[in-house]
């Protein structure tokens, strides 16, 4: 029997990776989430603690899926102390996935933002020309990179990394970097995912200039099924219209980049 | 002639009979106006409170196995005062605030925050089954019920409905005792309260344990619902539980309901069931040769 996406299933870690000292990726066997669509979202139920969505990370391994979680929040902590042998719940895959343009690319990750990023990169034709652009405070806080650089082994690519704090690669916020690339060429599709504000400029700049351009938001969610409400942005459920936009819809959206819900439904400004 | 969808509900005229129901979807304008525009009749608020409550922690929401959906979100929401901020603007949808207190003065209080408001009816919570003090705790007491109906009839002329489930008191003589203190309707019902546990993991899946049942699973309850409540009392009545279809929803009008609520229905066939709903009804009233809503209101009970 085909399974039911809204129903929770229980599933064992079977590795875990540090990949910073407060990043960890979780690896399990999942033939559903193993190939899910790169911008596509699981609820992912942390027994006792709480259940949060969560982008599904690739794995090398084939039948294979993983969450990838910065320890942050009671949830998030939760998932990230889970041992290899521990179980969780998880339900979906949930939304829409990315719009993948051919030619000159550029895909920005901000933290666990990077995640989608590196399932779109697996969908990238050999013939694109990849740049993958990695923000992150400091040294100690990048990860990825040499996944990146292994997943574009047959492209034409550059993997570019900014820090905050210059500590390592270039230094100076990710914005500026992006600002600068699309200036200098002509790219295709520009693909963002981190904190709201890395992808509210990296939209303007790429819009701007009318170059196609999608961010995947992230927002406060409960039911990840568009019951409860809590991951809406202006008119947009995140959870059921996202989490994938377009460039040209966001430009229109009163809060993207302004505001977010509360638990409560309190809009909060960033 | 077309027939027509218009509908009302004692006092409330809408030009559509199918609302979205309380808890769905409820805490943005923006989000209201689009489900105005996608064919909701009305759109119900989450319930507010006289402050914001951030509800429980997830899990708060999943589908049955079986068939319907489990809910403890816990009454979140932004509070009225918050709320009332935000609908200040709105011109064009027909609102219904629901609200959730424990006594009396909970809701006189906050009908004050919407005099500036557009609000077409009140909606008293007197039936959610999982948030103690409030709810169907106080539902379920008579006396309360009485007290907190006749001050919010005091306190505002908008047309107010009491949301009844099924408790521990009988849900009839919660609406018999409604009606007495001066409701204007009745909206029947809210979910069932249940559980479900994770055979795996061996503990309860909401984080608060307890939840209400919606969806296909309670329909035919409510519906027995709509069909007593009608049979007894003579007060509008909106159906409300499990309703997925366009069938459905005239089964309820059938049975005596004037209008009907949609809440799982959007979580299984977003927000395009309204208009779907909508044409439904339009075709079965041609084939039927109604052109009113209200002639098919209660007929159920002739046969």
């Amino acid at each position: 029997m085909q399974r039911n996406h809204n129903h929770t299933k229980i599933i064992t870690i079977e590795k875990v990776i540090d990949e910073t000292p407060t990043v960890r990726t979780l690896v399990f066997s999942d033939e559903i989430m193993a190939n899910v669509l790169p911008g596509q979202f699981a609820m992912v139920w942390i027994p006792g603690i709480n259940e949060l969505p969560m982008s599904v990370m690739i794995s090398q391994e084939s039948g294979k899926a993983a969450f990838t979680v910065r320890k942050h929040g009671d949830a998030s902590t939760g998932l990230f102390n889970i041992k290899v042998g521990g179980q969780i719940g998880i339900r979906g895959p949930y939304g829409n996935s990315f719009d993948l343009k051919e030619g000159k690319l550029l895909l920005v990750g901000g933290g666990t933002g990077l995640v989608p990023m590196m399932r779109l990169l697996t969908f990238v034709k050999p013939t694109d020309d990849v740049t993958v652009l990695i923000g992150a405070k400091s040294k100690d806080e990048v990860f990825f990179e040499d996944l990146s650089n292994t997943l574009l082994e047959k492209n034409t690519h550059k993997v570019l990394v900014s820090t905050d704090d210059g500590s390592y690669g270039e230094k100076g916020f990710v914005t500026d970097l992006v600002e600068k690339l699309v200036s200098e060429n002509q790219f295709d599709g520009v693909y963002v995912c981190g904190p709201e504000i890395m992808m509210y400029k990296t939209v303007q700049s790429a819009h701007s200039r009318k170059i196609f351009v999608q961010a995947s938001l992230e927002r406060m969610m409960k039911c990840g099924v568009g019951i409860c409400g809590s991951c809406c942005v202006g008119e947009d459920l995140v959870c059921k219209d996202g989490t994938v936009f377009d460039g040209d819809h966001l430009s229109t959206n009163k809060e993207f980049g302004i505001s977010h819900r509360n638990k409560a439904g309190i809009l909060e400004n960033y | 002639m077309e027939p027509s969808l218009a509908t009302s509900i004692g006092q409330i005229q809408l030009e559509r009979p199918v609302m979205l129901a309380s808890g769905i979807l409820g805490i943005s304008l923006d989000v209201f106006n689009r489900l105005y525009r996608s064919g909701a009749g009305a759109v119900v608020t989450k319930s507010l409170s006289t402050e914001p409550w951030d509800g429980y922690p997830n899990p708060t929401i999943f589908s049955v196995n079986g068939g319907g959906w489990m809910n403890a979100v816990g009454l979140s929401n932004p509070g009225a005062p918050n709320f009332a901020k935000m609908i200040e603007s709105n011109q064009d949808v027909p609102i219904i605030v629901s609200l959730v207190g424990s006594i009396p003065a909970d809701f006189e209080l906050m009908i004050k925050q919407f005099e500036n408001c557009k609000v077409t009816a009140y909606e008293l919570n007197l039936s959610c089954p999982h948030v103690a003090k409030v709810g169907l705790e106080v539902g379920d007491d008579p006396e309360l019920v009485k007290q907190i109906v006749t001050t919010v009839k005091n306190s505002t002329k908008v047309p107010v409905i009491a949301k009844v489930g099924l408790g521990t008191t009988h849900y009839l003589k919660t609406v018999g005792t409604a009606i007495e203190s001066g409701i204007d309707a009745i909206t029947a019902i809210n979910t069932v309260r249940a559980m479900a546990i994770d055979v795996e993991t061996q503990r309860p899946i909401l984080s608060n344990k307890f939840g209400g049942l919606s969806g296909t699973p309670i329909k035919p309850i409510a519906l027995r619902c709509v069909y007593e409540i009608s049979s007894k009392y003579d007060i509008p009545i909106i159906g409300c539980g499990g309703i997925s279809n366009w069938e459905d929803a005239i089964e309820f009008f059938l049975a005596g309901a004037s209008a009907i609520q949609l809440g799982s229905a959007v979580g299984d066939n977003w927000i395009s069931i309204f208009d779907d709903i909508n044409k439904g009804i339009l075709q079965y009233m041609k084939k039927k040769n109604f052109s009113t809503l209200q002639e098919m209101v209660g007929l159920a009970k002739k046969s």
